[in-house]
């Protein structure tokens, strides 16, 4: 096994979500792109602590899952906050604050 | 396999991190309170709370000052040395102020500056019943706690993975916060979808980098990455890499150029109180990250980062000045203002000539610096954010600038307090903010940086003018007729104590500079 295939598979994965994060608009699609780049961190970490032989990097992943379940919780309440107040979670309708 | 998996009882020394704990433990009583106490008991009993679990904090923290008590604790997960008790110190101090904003009623005629209903949609008939019962959001006092207590974590942290910890703990309280603005509540809906949008890909970025330092030094410890990276071997892509990547996730948070967009909308939607205690203690508790970070497990390859973060200073007061100069509205102004603050505070940052205080033992070196930088700054903010909420209309704050005018005619102490916060932003003698400048400049140039200390003196005339600007309104213009609904409230006693110990402060830092720059300077030994 050759663990840079999972390495160079994890900044693939990492990049799908940043492009992702940058051209979509829908504020729920940007956000299942931070969970892919977050699962991204996930496979980068699991293959390096094979790579090393110590298990700090799967006990992190633990970490991040649960801190990106927390991230749900919050980041959905607010995006069903605004798609109450304006039948849309499109990004691009949140102009308001400007200059 | 066997020897893996055996798991050995964490030691932690509870005393030591007290402060962390017991705020932490405040926090989750308010939600208790929150589940279990009647409402109308539960405004006192969420200030009682706050008050006591910050003010313990203080004490614990008190009684365990000094070198002798400082170690890194928890496993060697969190490093509780100098620089975090200073820090801690300062934290809990503001956060104490922040506290008594949050709790203002008086200003908007007995209701605080958060939302009755957040899940109510703006301006239906759920939140004109829910504002017209008096209903509130006591959460508000929790979820500050958390984020107090994910500060004081961030900058003691000693390692990647409770660094990444700490960074949500302290993020995810915020995002909520900054949506709960009473008035003008789509602007805080938008200021909390940008924040939490891009303070979640900044994390995310964040937590890559810290993947790859992990791949480079098989630790997420600071002090085998430090090892690591004293010994090159033939993975510095993953270094580099990795480094730029946990830098972004930082320089988000202190707000620095260019990743510093979304301060002002988030400054300018978010609650007043909320933007006053962001301000402060976020970008404390971030650059404080940031010191021990760099200084710490990649003080090695200082000569990579040094050049990078020194124009990343220069960029941020250079675009927090220019746009703080064209910005119409007070709450953009200090936002763009603290842009500009970022970038001196980075000043020290790369003026890093030794690891582990920046400097010799007793120069102001980088953490001293930015100890006393921040101190300046957080009373005057907290103080000029006070002020802000006092300016009100017929719905809310008004923040344009227009509405500003002939304010300090018709209220001299108040034009009096917010000159001397602007003066003290500007860095002019004899007040606190020139002891800042002149700590992180000195800091800056014995690192051999003279031609950043020149760049940041010629960008601090310029930030001068826009703060002198707020004055020369306040005092030089008639107020337009259009304006007329303005008027300036009286706050409650916690506002008015919050402006009068910021300007108090202002003013005693600046003229007996000694005994802040003392404490700063016997608590910056960063411990590896």
């Amino acid at each position: 096994m050759n663990p840079n295939y999972y390495v160079v598979l994890a900044a693939i994965l990492f990049t799908i979500g940043i492009v992702g994060f940058l051209v979509r608009r829908n504020a729920l699609v940007l956000f299942m792109s931070v969970e892919l780049m977050l699962n991204a961190c996930n496979l980068l970490l699991v293959s390096f602590s094979r790579v090393h032989g110590n298990l700090d990097g799967q006990a992190a992943s633990f970490f991040v899952m649960v801190v990106a379940a927390a991230e749900v919780v919050v980041g959905l309440s607010i995006i069903v906050m605004i798609y109450r107040a304006r039948h849309s979670a499109n990004v691009d309708n949140e102009n308001l604050l400007r200059y | 396999m066997t020897t893996l998996l055996e798991i050995a009882a964490p030691t932690i020394e509870y005393r030591l991190l007290g402060p962390v704990l017991i705020v932490f433990v405040g926090a989750c009583l308010g939600v208790l309170i929150e589940a279990l106490v009647p409402r109308h008991l539960r405004d006192e009993g969420q200030l009682i709370v706050t008050g006591v679990s910050l003010l313990g904090a203080l004490f614990v923290l008190w009684r365990t000052w000094g070198p002798d008590w400082r170690s890194v604790g928890a496993m060697g997960a969190v490093s509780v040395d100098g620089p975090t008790q200073a820090i801690w110190l300062l934290i809990l101090v503001f956060a104490l102020l922040s506290a008594l904003l949050f709790a203002e009623r008086r200003l908007s005629s007995g209701v605080t500056s958060f939302t009755p209903m957040a899940a109510a949609v703006p301006n239906s008939t759920l939140e004109r019943e829910a504002a017209a019962a008096r209903v509130e959001h006591t959460e508000v006092f929790p979820l500050l706690l958390f984020a107090v207590s994910g500060m004081l974590l961030f900058p003691a942290a000693n390692d990647l993975l409770t660094m990444f910890v700490a960074l949500e703990i302290l993020s995810l309280p915020l995002y909520l916060l900054s949506g709960l603005a009473r008035y003008r509540r789509l602007l805080s809906h938008e200021a909390a979808l940008k924040y939490f949008l891009l303070g979640s890909l900044s994390s995310a970025i964040f937590l890559f980098g810290a993947a790859l330092l992990y791949g480079y030094s098989g630790s997420f410890t600071f002090s085998v990455i430090d090892a690591a990276v004293a010994t090159p071997t033939e993975h510095d892509t993953l270094l580099v890499t990795g480094m730029v990547m946990l830098m972004v996730g930082l320089l988000f948070k202190i707000g620095a150029v260019p990743f510093h967009s979304w301060t002002p909308d988030v400054y300018q939607g978010a609650p007043t109180p909320v933007t006053a205690f962001m301000a402060v203690c976020t970008k404390l508790a971030a650059i404080g990250a940031l010191l021990r970070l760099l200084f710490v497990a990649l003080g090695g390859s200082r000569w990579e980062w040094q050049p990078v973060v020194a124009g990343i200073s220069v960029l941020t007061m250079l675009v927090g000045a220019v746009l703080a100069i064209v910005s119409r509205d007070i709450k953009r102004l200090l936002a763009y203002s603290s842009v500009t603050h970022a970038g001196f505070l980075l000043t020290a940052v790369v003026g890093a000539s030794t690891m582990t205080t920046g400097l010799p033992v007793g120069q102001i070196g980088s953490a001293a610096a930015i100890v006393v930088y921040m101190a300046a700054y957080g009373f005057a903010t907290l103080g000029a954010f006070g002020i802000v909420m006092m300016v009100r209309g017929v719905a809310g704050e008004r923040n344009d600038l227009s509405a500003w005018q002939g304010i300090g005619r018709r209220h001299p102490w108040i034009g009096a307090a917010m000159t001397l916060f602007m003066l003290s932003f500007a860095g002019i003698p004899p007040t606190a903010g020139f002891i800042g400048k002149w700590a992180v400049f000195s800091a800056a140039w014995r690192g051999g940086y003279w031609w950043l200390v020149l760049i940041a003196v010629i960008l601090s005339l310029v930030a001068a003018y826009f703060y002198l600007r707020v004055v020369a309104v306040m005092f030089f213009s008639e107020p337009a007729t259009e304006v007329s609904d303005v008027h300036v409230v009286m706050p409650g006693l916690g506002t008015t104590v919050v402006i009068a110990v910021g300007a108090v402060m202002s003013v005693l830092l600046g003229i007996l500079p000694g005994w802040i720059v003392d404490l700063a300077a016997s608590a910056s030994q960063l411990l590896r």
